[in-house]
């Protein structure tokens, strides 16, 4: 059985780097990268059934915002204030991602993004957590995590 | 593996390459939507040509580049009475029992050479007098842009402006959140050609006012960054790499200089760096969010977004001067201004009733017009001529262009096969 399932997995994930591959005649360098992500993500799904066992409390890393706001709501202050007490215990380099919904003008929803992940890092930093650990960066709404829900688009993703 | 089996595997991929990669070519379709209502009616007579079969079909292109403008109607090819190749065979009265208030015909000839000339005529159906007579020439790849050309001389011919037929647009398609393409095509659609491949998104595509170069912003160091790209050639140059925002690029006229923002200072603010001399100075000195910069026609000013004062509205700054002055005054979101090529408008993203369309401000009046009737439409980009206007809409889910002349009139859109398809940049006159 786990045999079987484990040569249909690697024949998926064979095809999915393949076509990959094939796709891109481009003349950046992204193709070789392009194929062993589309293969990798086929493998970590594969594991993520077991992973949803685990009922370990885990923080929220997702924080969500008002439109054209960068208010950083109740629930996602006490959330970056265990972050931050966590942080401070073990130090490590953490990414702040600002996102927006599609309403609006492309690059002034990449400022949005911004301004959303600044204020994240700024809490966190008032927590007294190392600026220099914080990156933040804007994504305004080229990545959107919902196709239907603005309000789930309208986030700072720590990662 | 056993091998027959592995050669199996290799033939379906090969298969299904084949099936990706001709859905790829898919090309924009036009679907006129709106027309003016009193369209000039003008008679195409099938292009003449002795020769084998071409690849393109020459009068049905100029058919739909001037019907694409929405000012003509044209005769449809199965009531004309006779097909004239030339003056000689024209009688004006078949051509006014139609209707058509104009007739061209053509008549293409292939020189020792192999080179192509097609030689075309307009005629003044009421008046009865050949307004023209002029001669392209091309190779085989050109005869699109042959017949563009033609458009581009009737279409000035009869309205007094300036055909943009001949031009093309760039814009960004995203198949999902980890593929992302930078296009370039006809100003019809016709032959997309990929100028950019990333796993990472492309944003903000602006023309050099040479037509020869393209900027825009890539994440594909993980990051924001701006490049700028040499059309013919392919060569890319990264241009800035700053901590926070590099967005927003926008070439003065001359070309010297490019607007761009820059958040590195602590917010986005609008910086306009010599291409020359590689020195950025910083033009905007606000905490708020000042972006999109765009340039007066004099490039003496930068228009740009700001939120500063509580909302979204556009300002202009006179860069010798540092006086800012706001611009827009109805309604609470306008955004992302662009200048119409006679400086008398200023179209812009403007939410109306919650809902985001295109709108264009008389810069005399400050009277606002709102163009679009689609919804979350952005990124208005204007033809060379002034006549019409591109934008990105959304139809049936899917990101898409759209069209729109100044005044509203005339509407068209260009949906894609598959993949959004969004930020349309309209090329100057090559």
């Amino acid at each position: 059985m786990f045999t079987k399932a484990l040569k249909q997995s690697m024949g998926l994930a064979v095809v999915m780097a393949a076509l990959a591959g094939c796709s891109s005649t481009s003349t950046t360098d992204t193709a070789a990268t392009d194929s062993s992500a589309t293969a990798s993500s086929v493998d970590s799904s594969a594991v993520s059934g077991s992973s949803m066992d685990d009922s370990m409390a885990k923080l929220d890393t997702v924080f969500y915002f008002d439109f054209d706001q960068s208010v950083l709501k109740p629930e996602a202050r006490a959330a970056l204030t265990a972050h931050a007490a966590q942080l401070k215990a073990s130090p490590r380099s953490v990414r702040l991602e600002g996102h927006a919904d599609e309403r609006g003008t492309r690059e002034y929803n990449m400022a949005l993004g911004e301004r959303r992940a600044k204020a994240v890092r700024d809490f966190l930093v008032l927590q007294g957590v190392d600026s220099s650990n914080l990156e933040t960066i804007s994504y305004g709404e080229e990545r959107l995590a919902s196709s239907s829900s603005h309000e789930m688009n309208r986030r700072v993703e720590l990662k | 593996m056993n091998l027959p089996l592995f050669r199996l595997w290799q033939l379906l991929l090969v298969l299904v390459c084949f099936t990706l990669s001709s859905q790829l070519r898919a090309e924009l379709t036009i679907e006129i939507t709106q027309g003016v209502d009193n369209p000039t009616r003008i008679a195409i007579a099938p292009f003449g040509w002795d020769g084998a079969a071409l690849p393109e079909n020459l009068d049905s292109i100029v058919e739909s580049d001037l019907q694409r403008s929405g000012q003509f109607s044209t005769i449809p090819k199965r009531d004309m009475l006779s097909f004239p190749r030339r003056e000689a065979d024209v009688y004006y009265r078949d051509w006014r029992m139609l209707g058509s208030e104009y007739l061209l015909l053509a008549n293409m000839e292939q020189t020792p050479e192999g080179e192509y000339q097609l030689t075309f005529e307009l005629f003044d159906v009421l008046s009865q007098v050949k307004l023209l007579r002029k001669r392209v020439d091309g190779e085989l790849s050109q005869l699109r842009d042959m017949a563009h050309f033609v458009s581009d001389v009737v279409y000035e011919t009869i309205t007094g402006i300036r055909g943009a037929f001949s031009t093309k647009i760039v814009y960004v398609e995203a198949f999902s959140s980890e593929r992302y393409r930078l296009m370039m095509a006809d100003a019809d659609g016709a032959r997309p050609r990929v100028l950019l491949k990333s796993k990472h998104p492309i944003m903000s595509p602006a023309w050099s006012p040479d037509g020869r170069q393209v900027a825009y912003v890539s994440f594909e160091t993980g990051r924001p960054a701006i490049f700028r790209q040499e059309l013919a050639s392919g060569v890319r140059e990264q241009l800035t790499n700053f901590k926070g925002l590099n967005g927003a690029p926008a070439w003065s006229p001359d070309g010297s200089k490019m607007a761009l923002v820059l958040s590195k200072d602590g917010n986005p603010e609008i910086y306009v760096l010599d291409l020359a001399t590689r020195k950025f100075s910083r033009i905007t000195r606000h905490f708020a969010i000042d972006t999109e910069p765009n340039w007066t026609l004099d490039g003496k000013g930068v228009i740009f977004t700001s939120d500063r004062g509580g909302k979204p509205q556009i300002y202009q700054v006179t860069l010798a001067s540092g006086r800012t002055e706001r611009l827009t005054f109805e309604g609470d979101y306008n955004a992302r201004p662009r200048l119409s090529p006679d400086g008398k408008h200023l179209v812009m993203v403007h939410r109306l009733n919650g809902v985001f369309h295109i709108a264009a401000q008389d810069m005399k009046t400050g009277m606002i017009r709102v163009l679009t009737e689609t919804h979350l439409d952005e990124s208005p980009s204007i033809a060379p001529n002034g006549a019409m206007l591109m934008y990105a809409t959304k139809y049936r889910g899917k990101g898409i262009l759209g069209a729109v002349s100044l005044d509203a009139g005339v509407k068209f859109r260009l949906p894609s096969k598959q993949g959004d398809v969004r930020e349309p940049s309209w090329s100057p006159y090559f």
